[in-house]
C-alpha cells in the first residue's frame, strides 16, 4: 500500500508522484484530497489529490518542498512508501454543464486544478485556463492542462514563457473577451486573494480552494478553521472549496503562519541532519 | 446476562463465596477505612506527560479494601455500571486471592477494564449505588481502584486470559471508529462468533482514548495491550480508513459486511464565536491534545508542533478542560489557568481532576467569560478581555444560569488558548448516508433500548449519538448495540432460510 511507483522532479523544488491506493484511486472525485505522514514520528498535512487512474489503482500527488514534511515526502523514491495515507476527504468540487468556466492555476495550485479542468471539460463545458508562476521552470502540467483547455493562457511573472505579469492580468484578458460563468482558482492564499477581487469586480461566481493547516482532516481539530461570510468555517468539512468572494483572504493569510516559528527551527534543525 | 437475577444469585451462592461471607463479620469489614490512591507528588508529575500521577494500589491494600464489600443479596452497584460488571465477583475473587479470576469475571462485560479502571466516573456510577455509601453514609466500596488493580495485575503477571469466542459464523460486521464505543461493541461481537473489522480514520486505533485522554491519566501501552486483547480475539483492524469515503457502504455491503455499528464519535469542535478567536494561538482542545497525545508533539523527534505557552487560558469546567490545562503545565506553561464561566460547584469535571488540577498548580478563575481576543502584529494571542459572572436562576440543565456581571470587564495576558467547550457529532458519517435520520444537533437518532439507527443493519452509540458524554457511557452503548444485533442478524438468518 501507497508504493511510490512513479517519481518526476518538475523543478529542484516541485516533484511529481504516483502512488498506489486503489481505494482512494476509485473513490476520489475531483477536489478532494488525502492526508499524508511520512514516518512514525511524522506530520499528518493535507495535499490535493492532482490525478488517479481507478485501473491502475494510483493516485498522483505534486508536492512542492516548503518545510520538513514536504521534503521528507519528496525524498521518497520509486519503491519506498508513504507510510500513512488517508482519503479522499472535502467535499468534492461541485461539477455540471455551467456554459464558460475560467480555471486559474498559480504555482504548484496547478496540480489540484488539473482534475477540476477535466471533470468541467467532460461536463460540457467551455474551459478556459489561466496557469502562472513565478518563471519558466515554475509553470507546471501545462499539457495536460491544454487537452482538457479550449485555450490556454501562460503567464509568467518575469516574463520568461507566454506573457509577462500575475496571474490577474491573464484572467482580465479573458473576461475582456468572452463571458464567463463561473471561475474556480487554486494557488498561494495571495494569488487567490487578488484573483477573487478580479472576478468580483464582474459579478462572476468563484470557487477558492483552500490549502489550511490540519491535523486530522476529519473535522475534529479545528486548525483549519477560515472566515466566510462571516462565519467560521472548517476547510476540512466545510471545504476545502468556499466562495471567493465571501472569503476572509487576510485571516487566512495569518492562520498559515499559525506555527511559522515553529517550522523554522525545525526545517534548520532537518537541513544540517 | 450480568443483570438476570437468576445468575447472580446463583454466582453468590456458590461455595466459595458463602465462606468469604461467613469469614469476616460485616461490623468488622464496615470498620475498615477505604483505601487511598497511592500519587505522584505534584511537584514531581508536573514535570513528565507521560507519567501516571495515579500509582495503583498493592495486593496488601486490595485484597483489605475487597473485604470492605458485604457481597450483598442486591448488588445495585451493577446496575450503576453502563456495562454491567458482575461487581461483587469479582470483588470477592481479589478478596479470596485470585486475581487473575478477578480480571476475568471484569472480561465478560468489559472490553477494555484497566481503561475504565483509570477513566471512568465511578463517583457517579457503579460506587454511587454502593450500599456503604446508600445505606450507611460512609465511603463507597472502591470499585473503581480495585477494577484497575486487577486489570493492571494480569497485565503485569504475563498470562493474559483471553475471553472465549463463540464457533465463528462468518458473519462481517463492521464498526465505524475505533474509540470505547466500538471497540466494546467490537469486543462482544467478536465473542458471539462475528467476522468483526474496526475501521478507523487515523492512523492509529483507540480513538479517544489515544487522541484526547494524555498518558498522565491514561497511558497508550495500556491502550495497546487492551487492544491487542481484542486482536487476540480475532477483532480485525484497519486503520487509515473512512467508511463512506475510502470505500461508500454499498461497496462493504458488496464485500459482504451484514451490519454497521457507527461510533464515529463528536469530533467536531465547538468555538465560542467571540471577536478574534480565529487568532493564532487560540485552539480547540482536539487540537491540542491531539498533538500532544497522538502526534508526540512534545517529543524532541516529532515533526508535529506544538505551540508551547507560558501564559495559558483554557475555556471550560469539563474533563477536557483539565486534560488540557493539566497539559499545559507539563509543556512548561509558567501560569495556567481554568476559566470557567459558572462556579465550582457546577463544573463538570470530575471531582479527582480538579482535586489534581488544584495540587498542580493550577488557576481556577470560576465565574469568569471571555469576551473578545487581541493579537499581536503576526496574529499571535497575547490578550484577552473577559467579564465576571454571577449565578441566576438554574437553567435547562438544573445548573445555576451564569449571569454576566455589570462593569466587571478586565483584561489578562495570554500567549496561549485553549477552547474546551464541548464538541458536536462529526458530520462526515451522516453526510455519506442520506437515509440516515439526524436530530436537529447532528446527532444520529436511534431507538434507544436498541441503539439501531432509521437504517435497519445499522446501529449506532457513544458520543455520535449522544452528542458528547463519557467512555463508559459508549461502551455500554456499544454492548447494547452488539445485543441487539445479534439478535437483528440472527432473525434476518432465520427468517430467510424459512422463506427459502
Amino acid at each position: 500500500m501507497n508504493k511510490i511507483v512513479e517519481k518526476e522532479y518538475f523543478s529542484d523544488k516541485v516533484i511529481r508522484l504516483v502512488v498506489e491506493n486503489p481505494k482512494i484511486a476509485r473513490s476520489r472525485k475531483a477536489g478532494n484530497f488525502v492526508i499524508l505522514k511520512i514516518g512514525e514520528k511524522g506530520e499528518r498535512f493535507p495535499l490535493t489529490i492532482a490525478d488517479a487512474d481507478p485501473l491502475k489503482g494510483t493516485i498522483t500527488l505534486v508536492v512542492q518542498i516548503v518545510g520538513v514534511s514536504s521534503a521528507k515526502l519528496a525524498a521518497l523514491e520509486v519503491g519506498e512508501s508513504i507510510t500513512d495515507l488517508v482519503g479522499p476527504l472535502g467535499k468534492p468540487t461541485d461539477i455540471e454543464l455551467k456554459g464558460t468556466i475560467l480555471a486559474c492555476g498559480g504555482g504548484v495550485g496547478v496540480a489540484p486544478l488539473l482534475p477540476i479542468v477535466e471533470a468541467f471539460k467532460k461536463a460540457g463545458n467551455k474551459v478556459v485556463s489561466v496557469i502562472a508562476a513565478r518563471s519558466r521552470d515554475l509553470i507546471i502540467l501545462e499539457d495536460e492542462i491544454r487537452r482538457w483547455s479550449d485555450d490556454v493562457i501562460v503567464m509568467t511573472d518575469d516574463g520568461s514563457y507566454g506573457k509577462q505579469g500575475l496571474i490577474t492580468v491573464g484572467m482580465e484578458e479573458v473576461i475582456q473577451r468572452e463571458k464567463i460563468d463561473e471561475c474556480i482558482v487554486i494557488g498561494p492564499a495571495i494569488m487567490m486573494k487578488f484573483a477573487a477581487l478580479t472576478t468580483k469586480k464582474y459579478a462572476i461566481p468563484t470557487q477558492a480552494s483552500l490549502n489550511s493547516i490540519m491535523v486530522d482532516g476529519t473535522g475534529m481539530c479545528g486548525a483549519c478553521r477560515v472566515t466566510v461570510g462571516g462565519k467560521t468555517k472548517f476547510t476540512c468539512v466545510d471545504g476545502p472549496e468556499f466562495d471567493a468572494h465571501e472569503i476572509n483572504f487576510d485571516e487566512m493569510l495569518m492562520r498559515l503562519g499559525g506555527y511559522r516559528s515553529e517550522e523554522v527551527v525545525a526545517n534548520n534543525k532537518y537541513i544540517q541532519k | 446476562m450480568s443483570l438476570d437475577p437468576e445468575y447472580l444469585k446463583n454466582e453468590r451462592s456458590q461455595e466459595w463465596r458463602a465462606a468469604l461471607r461467613s469469614k469476616i463479620k460485616n461490623k468488622e469489614r464496615t470498620a475498615i477505612q477505604r483505601v487511598h490512591m497511592p500519587e505522584q507528588a505534584p511537584e514531581i508529575r508536573v514535570k513528565y506527560q507521560d507519567r501516571e500521577v495515579n500509582l495503583g494500589i498493592t495486593a496488601e491494600q486490595a485484597a483489605l479494601e475487597a473485604s470492605r464489600c458485604m457481597d450483598c443479596v442486591t448488588p445495585t452497584c451493577i446496575e450503576g455500571c453502563p456495562v454491567n460488571i458482575n461487581i461483587p465477583k469479582f470483588i470477592k475473587l481479589i478478596e479470596n486471592g485470585d486475581v487473575l479470576g478477578a480480571a476475568a469475571t471484569l472480561k465478560e462485560t468489559n472490553a477494555l477494564p484497566a481503561v475504565c479502571g483509570r477513566v471512568c466516573p465511578q463517583e457517579k456510577q457503579c460506587e454511587s449505588r454502593c450500599f456503604y455509601l446508600e445505606k450507611m453514609n460512609l465511603p463507597s466500596v472502591s470499585i473503581g481502584h480495585l477494577e484497575r488493580f486487577a486489570a493492571d495485575f494480569e497485565r503485569e503477571s504475563g498470562t493474559a486470559n483471553i475471553p472465549k469466542t463463540a464457533e465463528p459464523n462468518r458473519i462481517k460486521v463492521a464498526t465505524v471508529g475505533s474509540g470505547p464505543a466500538a471497540l466494546s461493541f467490537a469486543g462482544d461481537m467478536v465473542k458471539n462468533g462475528y467476522d468483526v473489522t474496526v475501521f478507523e480514520a487515523l492512523h492509529e486505533i483507540g480513538g479517544v482514548l489515544k487522541y484526547g485522554i494524555p498518558e498522565f491519566r491514561l497511558p497508550n501501552a495500556i491502550v495497546d495491550f487492551e487492544l491487542d486483547n481484542l486482536k487476540k480475539m480475532g477483532v480485525k483492524f484497519e486503520t487509515n480508513f473512512i467508511v463512506g469515503r475510502t470505500a461508500s457502504f454499498d461497496d462493504l455491503r458488496k464485500e459482504g459486511y451484514k451490519g454497521f455499528f457507527l461510533g464515529s464519535g463528536a469530533g467536531l469542535p465547538r468555538f465560542m464565536d467571540i471577536p478574534g478567536e480565529n487568532y493564532n494561538g487560540i485552539l480547540s482542545s482536539n487540537e491540542y491534545l491531539t498533538r500532544v497525545n497522538l502526534m508526540g508533539a512534545n517529543s524532541e523527534n516529532s515533526d508535529t508542533p506544538v505551540i508551547l505557552g507560558k501564559r495559558v487560558a483554557v475555556i471550560g469546567g469539563g474533563n477536557t478542560a483539565m486534560d488540557s490545562v493539566r497539559t499545559a503545565l507539563r509543556l512548561g506553561a509558567d501560569r495556567a489557568m481554568i476559566i470557567y464561566r459558572r462556579s465550582e460547584a457546577e463544573m463538570p469535571a470530575r471531582i479527582e481532576e480538579v482535586k489534581h488540577a488544584k495540587e498542580e498548580g493550577v488557576e481556577f478563575m470560576n465565574l469568569c467569560n471571555p469576551l473578545e481576543y487581541f493579537a499581536d502584529e503576526k496574529g499571535m494571542v497575547n490578550r484577552m478581555r473577559l467579564n465576571r459572572m454571577g449565578l441566576g436562576e438554574p437553567d435547562a440543565s438544573g445548573r445555576r444560569r451564569p449571569v454576566p456581571i455589570d462593569g466587571s470587564e478586565f483584561e489578562l495576558d495570554v500567549d496561549l488558548v485553549i477552547v474546551a467547550v464541548g464538541v458536536s457529532p462529526n458530520p462526515l458519517v451522516p453526510s455519506c448516508l442520506p437515509d440516515l435520520k439526524i436530530s436537529k444537533w447532528g446527532t444520529i437518532v436511534v431507538e434507544e433500548d436498541k441503539m439501531q439507527s432509521s437504517i435497519e443493519e445499522m446501529f449506532a452509540g457513544g458520543d455520535i449519538v449522544r452528542g458528547g458524554a463519557t467512555v463508559i457511557l459508549a461502551m455500554g452503548d456499544g454492548r447494547k448495540a452488539a445485543e441487539n444485533m445479534h439478535i437483528y442478524l440472527q432473525n434476518k438468518i432465520s427468517n430467510s432460510t424459512k422463506v427459502n
